[in-house]
């Protein structure tokens, strides 16, 4: 089959196997930005990131631009970056704070914090010819807004489900995972977005995060160089090396405990992996997390919180959560070929501030852009995009890894292994069924 | 740090400290990176932040904070047969300019020094530019200079990044 001879979209996607124009071809991007991102809920960022009036941060819903802010009621709100009179995008930085009224620069219309209209030099040009109060002179509003957990989401559509049965449990354990780790119950986001750019499909990136017999191959120089390093370290200083190193010497776990792993593939195409890092170490910073946990929660609570062990949850199609680590990256397609990461890590509210300490350190070590670990996955990445480009040499991906062998339970797919291809199927299950409506 | 001109030092001394950045510069591009660790002292580090306004590296999210055994570490890996994105070669060629003589602490050896850089990257058929300023904090023990402290503000410091920085700037 050739790019140009799919008829409908479920005809690129089986089971087992997906053509590659899922990946390479611009017009069904296109149906994607329309069927997937404009019609489900998309991250846009947390309550914390604009904490005082007039605060924004800018962002994308597919290729929509959109503001994130904070009026002097309190409210957050989520408003196209648009200003209704020519066009203009309002806010042209990356966020800051606008006072209190955002002013197009073009012709200083001004909108208050809730995107509506609030002055505008010489309107005696407008009077008897179109009324101010017209919503159409505002700056359009996300058609609906919900949050869950501090963490805001926006959807373009009116129709569908709200954001909670939306994210259902699978979604929601990424938040409540984040959450429920604070005795207040509440997380706050660390003011600092880094940005990263992929030259390929944004479903390779959500793909790769649940891919669990790459790491011990992409990053097995990684995980060698940290093991090394962890012995020199312990040699020279007769100390135990900062837990960053273990996180990278982990990369290079043997296939036997990466085949150990759970995944969980939920409606939506929200997907879980287990974790594998030893993240309850008995030292003194952990015990003292288990301290002001048990005294909010009580023993039991505590440690049925602290024991989740999740390593990637999955929010399709926008975001990839790491719960027991507070970070996430959010995933913006620009184009068939190239997509934004935004990528965030959040404190932990009323716990030691130690626990903070490994955060940073995974949010340097992989996600930084110094990361010996993406380094690798990027040029994977880039790899894959090139190679799916081509008009020959074949036209489908393989997603075969244990088909046929997933448990299905009440619309939960689980995985005999955690190296099946499970998460992936999981993921075009979903896909089909968004392209196809 | 001196928002004036820059420190009047002597002639000797502007000299030694700029063969000194020229020659890390020079270390860096032909990747020898035992010398690239020699050139920084004990306890010394390699810093980019993640942000211009930044006074610390410690306990806030960095681009680059290094120490020995991290920047030991990074070499490991781009030497490892298996650092696939090393493979396709990665070359880079710095430029470094403006060297100007901050502050100078004779007793203790000490000198601070900013200086401008232009860097370009070559990997997988693509070219990428950076730029920015180097701040050193340099010790002279009597045996040559050894870095205490390598700040790097890069130019794009907030901007998106194309791909990531596998090696030092």
């Amino acid at each position: 089959m050739s790019l140009e001879e799919y008829k409908d979209f479920s005809s690129l996607v089986s089971p087992e196997r997906v053509h590659k124009a899922c990946y390479s071809d611009e017009g069904v991007f296109e149906q994607e930005l329309n069927k997937i991102f404009y019609k489900s809920w998309i991250y846009v960022g947390h309550e914390s990131q604009v904490p005082n009036p007039g605060d924004y941060w800018t962002t994308w819903i597919g290729r929509e631009r959109v503001i994130l802010c904070r009026s002097e009621d309190a409210q957050v709100h989520v408003l196209y970056n648009r200003c209704p009179h020519r066009g203009t995008l309002i806010c042209n930085n990356l966020h800051g704070n606008a006072r209190k009224a955002f002013r197009c620069p073009y012709h200083a219309w001004q909108f208050n914090l809730d995107g509506s209209l609030r002055n505008m030099p010489m309107k005696q040009g407008y009077e008897g010819i179109i009324d101010l109060k017209d919503p159409q002179l505002q700056m359009k509003r996300a058609a609906r807004q919900a949050t869950y957990r501090g963490f805001v989401f926006a959807s373009l559509s009116d129709e569908g489900e709200g954001l909670d049965e939306w994210l259902g449990s699978g979604g929601r354990a990424a938040f409540d995972d984040i959450c429920n780790r604070s005795p207040e119950g509440e997380c706050e986001i660390v003011m600092n977005c880094f940005r990263i750019i992929q030259h390929s499909n944004w479903k390779i990136f959500l793909e790769n995060q649940l891919d669990a017999v790459h790491p011990s191959i992409t990053h097995h120089s990684t995980g060698d160089a940290a093991a090394q390093q962890q012995q020199v370290f312990k040699q020279k200083t007769g100390q135990e090396p900062p837990i960053g190193y273990q996180f990278l010497a982990d990369f290079t776990l043997p296939y036997e405990k990466w085949d150990s792993l759970d995944t969980i593939g939920y409606p939506h195409g929200h997907t879980v992996l287990a974790g594998y890092m030893g993240l309850r170490p008995r030292d003194p910073i952990t015990l003292a997390h288990e301290a002001v946990l048990e005294e909010a929660y009580g023993a039991e609570r505590m440690e049925e919180i602290l024991s989740t062990n999740v390593h990637h949850v999955l929010v399709y199609p926008c975001l990839s959560v790491q719960p027991a680590l507070q970070q996430l990256r959010a995933v913006r397609p620009l184009a068939a070929d190239k997509t934004l990461t935004e990528i965030w890590h959040f404190k932990l509210k009323g716990v030691p501030e130690g626990v903070y300490e490994r955060s940073l350190a995974y949010y340097y070590h992989v996600n930084s852009p110094s990361t010996m670990v993406n380094a690798d996955d990027l040029n994977n990445f880039r790899a894959c995009q090139d190679g799916l480009s081509l008009q020959g040499g074949g036209d489908w991906v393989s997603f075969h890894r244990n088909y046929g062998q997933d448990p299905i339970n009440g619309g939960v797919t689980t995985s005999v292994t955690g190296m099946s291809e499970q998460p992936m199927r999981n993921m075009f299950a979903a896909w089909k069924k968004y392209m196809s409506a | 740090m001196s928002k004036h001109n820059s420190l009047q030092v002597s002639d000797k001394t502007q000299r030694e400290i700029e063969n000194f950045l020229y020659l890390q510069a020079e270390v860096l591009d032909e990747r020898r990176w035992e010398e690239w660790l020699d050139l920084f002292g004990e306890e010394g580090i390699y810093w980019m932040p993640a942000s211009g306004e930044q006074e610390t590296g410690e306990g806030q999210p960095n681009i680059f904070y290094e120490d020995y055994h991290l920047m030991s570490m990074r070499i490991r890996r781009v030497e490892h047969p298996y650092a696939h994105s090393q493979t396709a070669g990665h070359r880079t060629s710095h430029v470094v300019s403006n060297v100007m003589i901050q502050h100078e602490d004779e007793s203790s050896g000490e000198v601070l020094v900013t200086s401008r850089f232009h860097m370009v990257e070559y990997r997988l058929d693509d070219q990428r530019y950076f730029g920015g300023k180097y701040t050193h904090q340099l010790r002279n023990s009597g045996s040559g200079y050894k870095i205490i402290l390598q700040r790097v503000d890069l130019v794009n410091v907030e901007g998106p990044f194309d791909y990531v920085m596998q090696v030092w700037v």
